[in-house]
């Protein structure tokens, strides 16, 4: 019996801004119900490749395959309908919608599934308190939240999170941590792109390091070394 | 008593240029674009209106059943096709775009009807008017009044408490996170054009109720939009309407002193508002 597809498979993807290229040849893929997280150093591409997954970047078809079919060229609204969702590294909420209507714009597309306004405020009961302020008016873990709830809004099967601890204090960090085993709990596939090493590995089941647009290292998250990390992550 | 009369007259004005701006407005608040063809759009809308009532026999009133819709086709329809190519980073691209538009439009309006100035024939409702004390108010202009306030209280509502509202407003604010969100800015910017050319196409037919027109006329009535616009603060669609009665009155109240004076009288307010508060009086305040 053949293998299933992966639900999502990256195959040789180059990404250029302009004239520089920002990937190579750069090859991953990540299982159903997995969390793969993303380590590297600043300006490794970690970034540049959730964009590119979620058709921020548009690439060559096949460099980006989901569930086995390429989408690597198609646009991001039509990536958000087969079922990815990315939380975008500087939470980026839209400023001219309150809180409320930050998440329901998530939901739009209309998919199906478990996640609606009141199971985000479930499970970020505060931004229910604020529902109806500017989303520009909460604190920088708060709109991290509205950032993640609004991703979840849209019920996809793969939810991209970039940085989500960037910028944030320790308490508010640990505090949005111990809401993703609520979130990947039901089979939610996760790609976590994280500067925090241990955090990253303490929540994931696999890891890719990149290093200068390509990878460096992969390996099980529990199992792999402290000392082939940091040759991975610096390159020495 | 003249006075008042030409403030009154003047507000009523205004409503027909917060129409002529509404669309412009709307365009500009969701997608960055300025349109040059505007005022030729509002020309075209007016010959179309044209064409519909002599063909059909229709009132020009009823035209707007026809020109309305069609011209919400032509807007989402040359968005879709020619200007989203133009959108980027750079404004100039569909600046020059639509100047070229203009250009074309007014051609082909030559070419298809002459140069001869036409009017649309709207029969006694022309000349009617109810009496406000010794005051006499015309009742197409207070219609169009009313149809101003209808459609800019329709628009508000539109961006604020609608799905289409929040999908333009998450737009502008940032096209691509608008796009992870499900929203085809391609089709988000189609929308906002037909909306705005259906606007365009009630400005169109009361200004060809109001006075004749030819294929030239399209550049004054940019212009009064522009104003109007400008003077009530950019991406405020109140002010828009706010601004279109500060030109109205400007212009009736100048035309009052001395009838040359009309036009160039709202130019100047425009320019001593800008002079003084270059945002416009009710700039948007944003985030
Ligand atoms: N819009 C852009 N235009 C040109 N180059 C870019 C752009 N965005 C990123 N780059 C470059 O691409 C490379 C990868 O950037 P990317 O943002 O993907 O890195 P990253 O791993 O996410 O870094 P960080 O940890 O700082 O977020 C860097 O060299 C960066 O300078
Ligand atoms: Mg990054």
């Amino acid at each position: 019996m053949p293998m299933p597809d992966p639900i999502l498979t990256i195959e040789g993807l180059n990404a250029h801004y302009g004239d520089f290229q920002a990937l190579y040849d750069l090859s991953m893929h990540v299982e159903a119900g997995e969390v793969v997280a993303v380590i590297g150093a600043n300006g490794a591409g970690k970034t540049t490749l959730l964009r590119s997954i979620s058709g921020l970047l548009r690439n060559a078809p096949a460099s980006v395959l989901w569930r086995g079919t390429p989408i690597g060229a198609m646009r991001a609204d039509q990536i958000a309908a087969q079922g990815i969702a990315l939380v975008p590294e500087g939470r980026l909420l839209f400023p001219s919608l309150s809180v409320e209507e930050n998440l329901i714009i998530g939901g739009q597309s209309g998919r199906k599934g478990p996640w609606n306004l009141q199971r985000v405020y479930r499970l970020f009961p505060v931004l229910e308190e604020r529902r109806n302020q500017a989303s520009t008016s909460l604190s920088g873990g708060q709109q991290q939240m509205v950032a993640i709830g609004r991703a979840l809004m849209s019920n996809p099967d793969v939810v991209l999170m970039d940085e989500i601890s960037l910028g944030l204090a320790p308490v508010i960090i640990r505090q949005i941590y111990e809401a993703l085993p609520g979130i990947v709990g039901e089979g939610l596939t996760a790609v976590l792109v994280e500067q925090d090493i241990s955090k990253a590995l303490s929540v994931s089941t696999r890891v890719y390091c990149l290093q200068e647009g390509r990878v460096s290292l992969e390996g099980q998250s529990q199992t792999v070394s402290r000392d082939d990390i940091s040759r991975a992550y610096f390159g020495v | 008593m003249d006075w008042i009369n030409a403030v009154i007259q003047g507000v009523l004005l205004g409503g027909l240029y917060a129409l002529f701006a509404a669309g412009l407005s709307l365009i500009f608040g969701v997608m960055r674009l300025v349109n040059i063809a505007h005022g030729d759009l509002i020309v075209l809308s007016a010959y179309l209106a044209l064409t519909v009532t002599t063909a059909l026999g229709l009132h020009p009133l009823l035209a707007l059943v026809i020109v309305v819709p069609g011209m919400a086709l032509v807007g989402y329809t040359l968005q879709r096709a020619i200007l989203n190519r133009t959108m980027g980073d750079d404004l100039l691209p569909p600046l020059l775009v639509t100047f070229g538009l203009s250009v074309i439009i007014q051609n082909a309006l030559l070419a298809g009807y002459s140069a001869d100035p036409q009017k649309l024939q709207a029969g006694e409702i022309e000349t009617a008017s109810v009496a406000l004390g010794s005051i006499a108010l015309g009742v197409m202009p207070l219609i169009v009044f009313a149809t101003a306030v209808v459609v800019i209280a329709a628009l508000q509502w539109m961006f604020y408490r609608t799905a289409l509202g929040r999908a333009f407003r998450a737009t502008s604010d940032n096209q691509d996170i608008a796009q992870l969100m499900g929203l085809n800015r391609a089709h988000v910017f189609g929308l906002a054009m037909g909306l705005s050319l259906a606007v365009t196409a009630l400005a169109g037919v009361f200004l060809g109720m109001r006075t004749s027109f030819d294929p030239a006329a399209g550049s004054a009535r940019l212009i009064f939009g522009f104003e109007a616009v400008i003077i009530g603060g950019l991406g405020n669609l109140w002010g828009t309407l706010a601004g279109g009665v500060i030109l109205g009155v400007a212009q009736t109240l100048g035309a009052k002193i001395n009838p040359g004076y009309q036009i160039l009288a709202g130019h100047l307010v425009f320019l001593a508002i800008l002079a003084i508060r270059p945002r416009g009086l009710f700039p948007r305040i944003d985030g």
